[in-house]
């Protein structure tokens, strides 16, 4: 099985399949053995006046770009460009996440200042540039990855990657004329010239960019490589629990199961009769008011107090009781009418009485000692008694009132 | 590349006369052949050394970085040791690609892809060490500003964060200059190889190279580029490393002659490791006149003067913790040549400044073995360089009552060990795989291979690219 897996390999490996060239011709290539003779015959051609012409060469031959007539390389452009953006990115980048996005106090430091982010906007500038340099002459420049070039997979490009120099003339220059390059290669001593044919794949004109089956391939990559990523960084950035090492402790939370205790409750009773901080059960609860004569108003009376109870009466007591205590509340009808206020009963009680009434319930009025605090209900009491007193006034009172 | 063959005659960069053809046999023979019986035992101790490495990790992973002899008030120790120690092995191989490229130092080239390819292995190593030294290697992505939950952002003004941009910018635009460097290497093997797989593998790396002068005119003014942007770059690279040190209250760290120090150790130790590993490699694969002893003895001039400014650095911060008048600064120096730990710089002065003074006779420059044995030894100083600085300054500071003594567990060493391992199992592949001198810059410079007529400048009928 591994044998025929090798052999197999081995197979295509060795196999030679090398698909016919078209009919079309690229150029005309010429070999020259020394570096100088490469020099003249670059020079020669370039002053015949063709533009259409490259030089191929092992190595970079000094003195080449001259006999080729070109410019210097404009590299340096890109290197520059992209190295200053990188410079101000990296600045941009630290004084807006050090001081406008999450401005952090450090040592207290401003937070921003211009020599500690020189280091990183250094080496920004640095990134930046060599990137672009390799990029920018790779693809820009230099036009590359191109794997199907007319030239490569030739015997020419064999010769000139290894230790003879060579010269192209494309066909594509205005001048060309197949004869008279030849004449020219071999004035200036080639020792061989080689006809360069394109390949079929150079001659479509569908581009391979356009072929479905690679459409398909890059969306596909696309979608999955975006999928993974949303998910990764999903996970990554909103799901895993940064820094976790303090909440992972031996603990048993509320609710939850411990094997420790008998009855495998996490969480413990209080021992019997305990009573917690802030609440003392009210001691005459269910007695009758009879009983509770002790009690007395420990607020005194003041503008304050008494528009603190006339604002809970009117909240919690002024439904059934009507706002001036009549009995004649907003519920009447539906609930049995509470007695008024302003009875004899009522006005003989203590404040006790009604501090009772209020905290314990008393026939149908429930108790209202979860909604009313008990300050509050005393200052109730000092409004009530306002109430009483408004009702029955003596000509003093009217007299005090001007 | 363009370096200009009218400056003073030297010896032939490369021996013996021979042809680009030989020049292709030898650089690329090993990657041809099955590997030999030398490279498959020495492949066998460094990937031995790689897995102990590995099993180490694994226990610090495990068990937390309580496995290694860390402590309090010795909190820096193997772990930035190493760190230090391998990011400087890589700053020869910078040097030598970029620094001697702009000096026009032709003899860079028989050795500069070698020099690269140790760069980049070097930092991949040392690029391990503050990660795992974290304790949580897995949070490492906090170490970059990326968004996150917390809402929040690294320090910028914290030398470690510095230490993160500039490591991984070096990676970068090591690994990018080597790249760059082989793609003409990968096309003179693809038009050479006979195998349909290897020849696939060999357009695709070469990205269709054509050896065209219209490309290496591009070619060469971004090699250029980067070699001016690397010389910069390689010094901030350990200046910033030295900050992690400098921009600290400790007495002996606290020094501002740190950056150029660092620095010069840095091409110091680099050097020697280049020195070893070549010595070794160009036996082993019949390099012998590609990479000369001209070679190595300019590598040892290197060494001989990199070496006395590290002992310059020695001798000023003893100076400085003198006329400063500080009284802690003058007791950590004391302590460090007369204390517990005086083996260790003694070591260190022994191996970095002493013994390479030898390197002033010619005779000691060009024999073989006694540099072999020199640069091992300069490799050992560097080390121990790294630990007198971290150890001896940490373990007694300020307080004597928080006074240790720190010493490595077997771990600590495993890791150390597993760092030589991982960084000679990647040289070693890479020497298999691909040119380790590089074919189109050697051809370059050797005798003959430059035009002796100058044509006057054509007036320019193309834009320089078609």
């Amino acid at each position: 099985m591994i044998k025929k897996l090798i052999a197999s390999i081995k197979e295509y490996d060795t196999k030679d399949d090398t698909t016919p060239r078209s009919k079309k011709l690229f150029g005309l290539a010429a070999l020259y053995n020394t570096p100088n003779e490469i020099i003249k015959a670059a020079s020669e051609v370039t002053e015949k006046g063709y533009e259409k012409f490259d030089v191929y060469t092992p190595y970079p031959l000094h003195g080449m770009d001259d006999a080729m007539g070109m410019k210097s390389s404009k590299v340096g452009y890109v290197s520059f460009t992209l190295g200053i953006t990188g410079m101000l990115l990296s600045l941009l980048m630290i004084w807006w996440m050090s001081s406008v996005n999450y401005p952090n106090i450090i040592g207290g430091k401003p937070f921003f200042s211009l020599p500690p982010a020189i280091p990183i906007t250094f080496e920004g500038t640095i990134l930046f540039t060599g990137i672009a340099t390799v990029l920018g002459m790779l693809i820009l420049f230099n036009q590359l990855p191109k794997i199907n070039s007319p030239l490569n997979d030739t015997d020419f490009m064999k010769n000139v990657s290894s230790d003879k120099y060579g010269i192209v003339i494309r066909t594509e220059d205005n001048k060309f004329q197949e004869a008279e390059v030849k004449k020219l290669f071999l004035s200036e001593g080639a020792y061989d010239i080689q006809e360069i044919y394109f390949r079929e794949s150079n001659l479509t004109t569908k581009t391979p960019l356009f072929d479905k089956k690679f459409i398909g391939a890059i969306i596909g990559t696309g979608i999955l490589t975006a999928a993974i990523t949303y998910l990764t960084l999903n996970y990554v950035l909103y799901s895993v629990v940064p820094f976790d090492w303090m909440w992972e402790q031996a603990r048993i939370d509320s609710q939850s199961k411990s094997s420790f205790f008998q009855n495998k409750a996490g969480m413990r009773p209080p021992v019997n009769g305990t009573v917690a901080r802030g609440f003392i059960p009210y001691e005459f609860k269910g007695m009758p008011d009879s009983s509770v004569k002790l009690l007395s108003n420990p607020l005194a009376v003041s503008k304050k107090t008494l528009e603190r109870g006339q604002d809970r009466y009117n909240i919690y007591c002024s439904p059934c009781h009507g706002y001036f205590g009549d009995g004649d509340g907003r519920l009447k009808g539906q609930f049995p009418k509470p007695p008024s206020l302003h009875t004899e009963k009522s006005l003989k009680w203590e404040d006790g009485n009604f501090y009772h009434v209020i905290t314990n319930g008393q026939n149908v009025m429930p108790s209202y000692a979860e909604q009313v605090k008990v300050d509050d209900r005393w200052a109730i009491i000092h409004y009530i008694r306002t109430l009483q007193r408004s009702k029955n006034a003596t000509d003093e009172d009217m007299g005090k009132a001007k | 590349m363009s370096l200009d063959s009218t400056y003073t005659r030297e010896l032939p960069l490369v021996e013996g006369k021979p042809t680009f053809k030989d020049i292709d046999n030898v650089i690329i023979l090993p990657t041809e052949t099955k590997p030999t019986k030398g490279w498959w035992i020495a492949f066998g101790i460094s990937s031995s050394a790689l897995m102990l490495g590995g099993f180490c990790l694994a226990l610090t992973f495990y068990y937390g970085i309580g496995m290694w002899g860390n402590n309090q008030p010795v909190g820096w120790a193997f772990d930035i040791i190493n760190f230090v120690f391998w990011i400087g092995i890589g700053h020869a191989g910078t040097l030598i690609s970029a620094i001697l490229y702009l000096f026009r130092q032709k003899w860079r080239t028989g050795i500069a892809r070698f020099a690269e390819a140790m760069t980049i292995f070097a930092v991949m190593t040392a690029g391990i060490f503050p990660i795992i030294h974290t304790g949580r290697p897995w949070l490492a992505g906090y170490l970059l500003p990326l968004p996150n939950q917390n809402g929040v952002w690294v320090n910028f003004s914290s030398p470690l964060l510095w230490d993160v941009f500039a490591v991984s910018t070096y990676f970068t635009i090591s690994f990018l200059f080597w790249g760059m460097g082989l793609i003409p290497d990968l096309a003179t093997m693809r038009d050479r190889t006979t195998s349909k797989i290897k020849k696939t593998i060999y357009s695709v790396l070469s990205l269709g190279w054509t050896n065209s002068n219209r490309n290496w005119s591009n070619y060469e003014r971004a090699y250029l580029i980067l070699a001016g942007i690397s010389t910069p770059l390689v010094l901030s690279v350990h200046t910033i490393v030295s900050f992690d040190f400098a921009v600290s209250v400790i007495p002996g760290w606290h020094t501002t002659i740190f950056p150029p120090y660092f620095v010069a150790g840095a091409i110091f130790s680099g050097f020697g490791m280049v020195s070893t590993i070549l010595i070794l490699v160009r036996k082993v694969f019949n390099m012998e006149h590609i990479i000369t002893i001209g070679h190595l003895e300019k590598m040892n001039k290197i060494l001989l003067a990199t070496g006395m400014m590290v002992g310059y650095a020695y001798a000023m911060e003893f100076f400085i913790a003198w006329y400063s008048g500080n009284t802690f600064e003058q007791f950590v120096f004391i302590n460090r040549a007369f204390g517990p730990y005086a083996w260790a710089y003694w070591i260190m002065v022994s191996c970095n400044v002493i013994f390479p003074q030898l390197f002033w006779s010619k005779k000691v420059r060009t024999s073989i073995p006694i540099t072999l044995i020199l640069v091992i030894l300069v490799n050992v100083g560097m080390w121990f360089e790294r630990f007198v600085i971290i150890v001896t300054s940490l373990h007694r500071d300020f307080l004597p009552s928080s006074w240790a003594m720190y010493t490595p567990t077997l771990v600590d060493i495993g890791l150390l060990i597993g760092s030589f391992g991982m960084f000679f199992t990647l040289l070693l592949l890479f020497l298999k795989v691909l040119p380790l001198v590089s074919i189109s810059e050697i051809k370059g410079v050797m005798d003959g291979a430059q035009p002796t007529i100058h044509p006057h400048p054509h007036k320019s009928n193309s834009n320089g690219h078609h």
